[in-house]
């Protein structure tokens, strides 16, 4: 005996999604849900981030991680709110996870919310999470072939960090076409807007910040 | 590796029907767009693993990827594409948006008639 059923399997997290989303949108708070490898560099970035914009632009976060708070501790150091959230062992951030996180932030404060994300760049992008927009960040050490070889995360993001670019000068042996990247990304998505950047010093932050700056003031103003 | 927890919610559905027809189900069809990532072979086992014990256990898995949509923002035609280097078939130009994938669907379940 055959039965058509025709359920949504994830509509818990689509319904939470959708929720999160409009709870940011009446409130006009930016929300970027921030997907990358391990070790490319989000927290350093966070923080440089949260450091530049000081008394322009008020920021908090949301820290997804398997286990441990050492990333919410290096926020914390900031002074920036942030709320961590332990997946333990799940590889990614589910919405109903983000809507308990956006209760204990004092969301009325802020200008903008960054969700840092499992290290993965595989299922966090299958994941809805209400951000406004997602952000892939991606360190040269990893290699230029990324786009091509992950092309959900790069199509679907509305930026494209390209972090630690201290090292192709620094060390000089790191394989890595910067033309090929951008290439790769802007045929996959042609409006990604691409910051090359060094969380280590600083290099590329006063245009990335600048773009935060424009982007956070654009959807008070609307 | 989030199929795992794709197969715990596909599992309680498929349960769920179970129960309202109190019968055993044999197998079952899904379909999702590909950006989803579902890898096959991963969530039949983790669904495998997770039914054992229980009136789903030795079910049956379909999985029907459903091919990613794009739009021309040139010309407003609607295709089909992989996310590889994507140009429009009617005019050309590689400027298009993703549409939503298509969702998570569970489609019919065969249970075994007594």
């Amino acid at each position: 005996m055959k039965v058509n059923v025709g359920k949504k399997i994830l509509s818990a997290n689509e319904e939470y999604a959708f929720r999160n989303s409009q709870f940011l949108t009446e409130r006009k708070k930016l929300c970027l849900n921030m997907i990358s490898s391990p070790g490319s560099g989000k927290t350093t970035i966070l923080a440089r981030t949260i450091s530049e914009l000081k008394g322009k632009i008020k920021i908090g976060v949301i820290e997804g991680d398997i286990q441990t708070d050492i990333d919410a501790e290096r926020i914390r150091a900031t002074e920036a709110p942030v709320v961590q959230i332990n997946t333990n062992g799940a590889c990614h951030l589910s919405a109903a996870q983000v809507s308990r996180a956006l209760e204990t932030l004092p969301v009325g404060d802020l200008d903008l919310i960054f969700i840092e994300n499992v290290g993965n760049l595989v299922c966090p992008s299958a994941f809805e999470l209400g951000e406004t927009n997602k952000i892939v960040v991606l360190s040269v050490a990893e290699g230029d072939d990324k786009p091509a070889k992950y092309p959900a995360i790069f199509a679907k993001s509305k930026v494209l960090l390209i972090n630690k670019i201290d090292l192709l000068e620094a060390v000089g042996q790191v394989d890595f076409d910067i033309e090929r990247v951008k290439a790769d990304a802007r045929k996959l998505n042609r409006a990604i807007e691409i910051f090359l950047i060094s969380a280590r010093t600083g290099a590329g932050f006063a245009e990335w910040c600048g773009w935060l700056a424009e982007s956070v003031r654009s959807l008070q103003e609307a | 590796m989030h199929e795992m927890m794709v197969a715990q919610s596909l599992l309680a559905a498929i349960s769920a029907e179970a129960a309202k027809h109190n019968a055993k189900p044999l197998a079952a069809r899904i379909s999702c767009g590909k950006l989803y990532a579902i890898n096959d072979e991963a969530l039949c086992f983790a669904l495998e693993a997770l039914a054992k014990d229980t009136r789903c256990e030795g079910i049956k898995l379909e999985i029907e990827h459903k091919p990613i949509q794009a739009a021309c923002k040139s010309c407003t035609e609607i295709f089909e594409c992989e996310l590889s280097p994507v140009t429009c078939p009617r005019c050309g130009s590689d400027d298009f948006s993703l549409l939503p994938d298509p969702p998570l669907l569970l489609e019919e379940i065969e249970f075994l008639t007594e």
